[in-house]
């Protein structure tokens, strides 16, 4: 075992080969080629080791360089934040609420027309087949007129039956829905909603009126509680709304609302 | 009394044709003078017209002042029979009517947008008329204060030092400038006329400034000193001459929310711990604790704004020679300071804080927390706003509620008062101004035109015009 710092004192004495500094450059220059080398050939619990120390240097030395070029860069000025609010509203939970719906003028051009820009622009037609099931009916299931909804819907609230004997389409109480699931697309918030009125089913006006709710048809939402104001300072309640999805096989309603 | 025996004898000649009723009745004024003419049989179907000209023709002054008259604090509206209770017996008891002099020039309402100005890249949260009706400034959250020009409503200025929102701007009294405080506790002082930054910034505040408030123009027509409150719950007074902080009272232990500058050497301040605070802003000793609200103290409102406010300005006098005085004049015609708070509690308190620290009435009636609270012009009336979407009116001696104001759909964030005490202007999250009549309590007119919420209006204080400021970028001037 060495005794004491000897090659200290020797250096000391008689100072460094003289060719010290220059074998020293090199040996720092191979160093790299070396711990490259070295990775390849590893194997094993070896490698794993050996990798696991090169990653944390290379970390630190990333983390070092990052901090030097920051101390080089002058700082830029970082821009204030957008959604500007007064001293009074800076304290309190401000929930973030859509810019006003602007384009009521728009809008009810759209309506008068009866087309709406919507997400869902193409939806496949339903058939009557499939929409519809034929009842038999009369004492020897003779007759067929009868017909009953297959798909979702909505009935209003004042809506009084006709006479079963007459009544033509009928639409079960299962398949009947009063509320729908809309998203403000600017807000990305969902809100549970309760349904006006089917405006608009694009596979045939009659679905319209019995109001058949299918993927693709526009329904009117009552808003109000998300707390929207036109630019005269009402309260919006009305507004419409696309079904997404397929209500029939979901159980649910799910729409965007349409801005 | 020859008066009388000619009225009675009036009262018997035409007693057969129609039975019309008759009281004895004197004026008086606010202060209870009886005036010298005594008492005054009058019949009861009396209308206000010509209550008017009698009492004019009484007080003996070469012009005629429009009046009010009260009955029991009960404005007199059609005739004095309304007025009058129904146990009151005509032949025996003497009426008392309480005659206030109105603002001799009228402020007619605001009736349109005359004017969209564009130039903000985000919110404006504040609006403020210089004192003299002239400048118009704007502070925004794209950190930079514009001045305006109103007559030809084009853009005067763009100020960019702040490095953040500029939350409050304040006149002062003298308006030759204009402070503004950033939300990095920043003041700047500006010059209306060049649009460049007067002296250096005064940084000093830790977090947030949520209020100014400069010294009143009659104690020192320089206006070099101004008092500013924020988040970091202290409160600062700055000599504008030196950008340096002179005195700094703390003593508040949450955010302060509002700061005012009264006109007998004292400062008011409201804070989040429920508390008001008064202290003497010479030495910045702190006088006393108002105690009473249950939740965040959020606004204060003192019956002499808006004499502090517009300082020797005033829009029917011309400017004379010694300024000072004519401030202190219009000062001192408000009389005793009154200060009113709202809360977060839903109530507000009025105090005499010169003197007191018991309330001397709670209001309570609103039912969300009240955002702002206004003295009318004149001093005579309270109006708050409310979350609850209502404006509420109250008596400013006594407290006493006069009315709900109802139209807005939602909270109402800012009111303010035209220089006649004659109309209110409302702006709120509904995205529409409402201009509110006092006489009738009812709306006078509906000034939609903004695309999202108003944060700030201001009349201007000779009157003829009303700015605003909201979400949505646009700063709006109203115009009859």
């Amino acid at each position: 075992m060495p005794q004491n710092e000897y090659i200290e004192r020797h250096q000391k004495l008689y100072g460094r080969r003289l060719d010290y500094e220059e074998r020293k450059r090199k040996r720092d220059a191979r160093e790299p080629h070396k711990r490259a080398e070295r990775a390849r050939s590893l194997r094993g619990l070896k490698a794993k080791m050996f990798n696991k120390e090169r990653r944390n240097e290379k970390i630190q030395m990333k983390r070092k360089i990052k901090a030097h070029e920051e101390k080089k860069v002058k700082q830029k000025t970082e821009k204030a934040p957008e959604g500007a609010l007064p001293v009074y509203l800076l304290d309190r939970d401000v929930t973030s609420r859509a810019k006003v719906l602007s384009n009521m003028i728009k809008q009810k051009r759209k309506e008068k027309a009866g087309k709406w820009d919507v997400p869902i622009p193409k939806v496949r037609a339903q058939s009557d087949s499939e929409v519809f099931k034929v009842m038999r009916t009369g004492k020897s299931k003779r007759k067929s007129w009868k017909r009953m909804v297959t798909k979702v819907t909505y009935v209003g609230e004042n809506f009084t039956r006709k006479p079963p004997k007459f009544e033509r389409f009928i639409r079960p109480m299962a398949l009947r829905f009063k509320k729908a699931h809309v998203t403000h697309p600017e807000l990305k918030a969902t809100f549970c909603l309760p349904i006006i009125g089917v405006r608009k089913n694009p596979s045939s006006p009659m679905y319209t009126t019995l109001g058949v709710i299918t993927k693709g048809t526009i329904i009117e939402v009552n808003i109000s509680e998300l707390g929207l104001v036109t630019q005269s300072g009402k309260v919006v309640w009305g507004k419409y709304a696309q079904v997404t999805n397929n209500p029939e096989n979901d159980g649910c309603i799910n729409a965007v609302l349409l801005v | 009394m020859s008066k009388r025996k000619c009225s009675e004898g009036d009262h018997q000649d035409n007693g057969t044709e129609s039975e019309v009723k008759r009281v004895l009745s004197r004026f008086k004024s606010e202060t209870g003078e009886i005036l010298p003419g005594g008492l005054l049989d009058l019949p009861v179907d009396i209308t206000v017209d010509k209550l008017q000209l009698i009492c004019n023709a009484l007080l003996q002054e070469e012009d005629p002042v429009p009046l009010a008259f009260f009955v029991n604090d009960v404005e007199v509206a059609g005739t004095l029979e309304n007025n009058l209770n129904k146990n009151f017996s005509t032949s025996e008891d003497i009426v008392d009517i309480v005659y206030q002099p109105q603002a001799i020039f009228k402020v007619r309402a605001v009736t349109r947008c005359t004017g969209s100005l564009e130039g903000h890249k985000e919110a404006v949260i504040s609006v403020a008329f210089s004192p003299d009706g002239k400048y118009l400034a704007s502070g925004s959250g794209d950190t930079t204060v514009r001045f305006w020009d109103i007559y030809t409503q084009s853009p005067h200025f763009t100020c960019q030092e702040h490095k953040h929102w500029v939350l409050c701007i304040a006149w002062s009294p003298c308006g030759t400038k204009l402070a503004s405080a950033c939300k990095n506790g920043t003041i700047i002082l500006w010059d209306p006329l060049t649009g460049k930054q007067i002296g250096r910034s005064m940084i000093g505040h830790k977090m947030w400034v949520t209020s100014l408030s400069w010294e009143p123009y009659h104690q020192n027509p320089e206006c070099r000193y101004l008092v500013s409150a924020s988040k970091d719950s202290d409160l600062r007074i700055w000599d504008t001459k030196l950008g340096q902080t002179t005195r700094v009272l703390s003593g508040h232990t949450k955010s302060v929310t509002c700061v005012k500058w009264g006109g007998r050497d004292l400062i008011y301040s409201s804070s989040q711990d429920r508390t008001i605070k008064v202290w003497r802003s010479s030495d910045g000793i702190l006088c006393r604790t108002l105690e009473g609200h249950a939740h965040w103290v959020n606004t204060l409102a003192l019956n002499v704004d808006y004499a502090l406010r517009t300082g020797p300005y005033h829009p029917l006098e011309k400017p004379s020679d010694n300024l000072v005085e004519q401030a202190k004049k219009h000062y001192e015609a408000i009389g005793e300071e009154k200060l009113v708070s709202g809360s977060d509690d839903f109530t507000l308190f009025l105090w005499n804080p010169e003197k007191e620290k018991k309330p001397i009435a709670r209001m309570t009636g609103h039912q969300q927390l009240i955002n702002d609270v206004k003295f009318s012009p004149d001093g005579r009336m309270i109006a708050s706003a409310s979350f609850d979407k209502s404006i509420k009116l109250w008596e400013a001696n006594t407290g006493k509620y006069i009315t709900s104001l109802r139209g807005h759909v939602q909270a109402v964030y800012s009111v303010a008062w035209s220089a006649d005490s004659r109309l209110l202007v409302s702006g709120s999250s509904d995205s529409t101004l409402k201009v509110w009549s006092i006489k009738t309590k009812k709306l006078s007119q509906d000034l939609p035109g903004h695309a999202d919420e108003v944060y700030a209006v201001d009349w201007s204080p000779d009157g003829l015009r009303v700015a605003s400021g909201g979400k949505d970028k646009v700063l709006r001037l109203w115009q009859n």
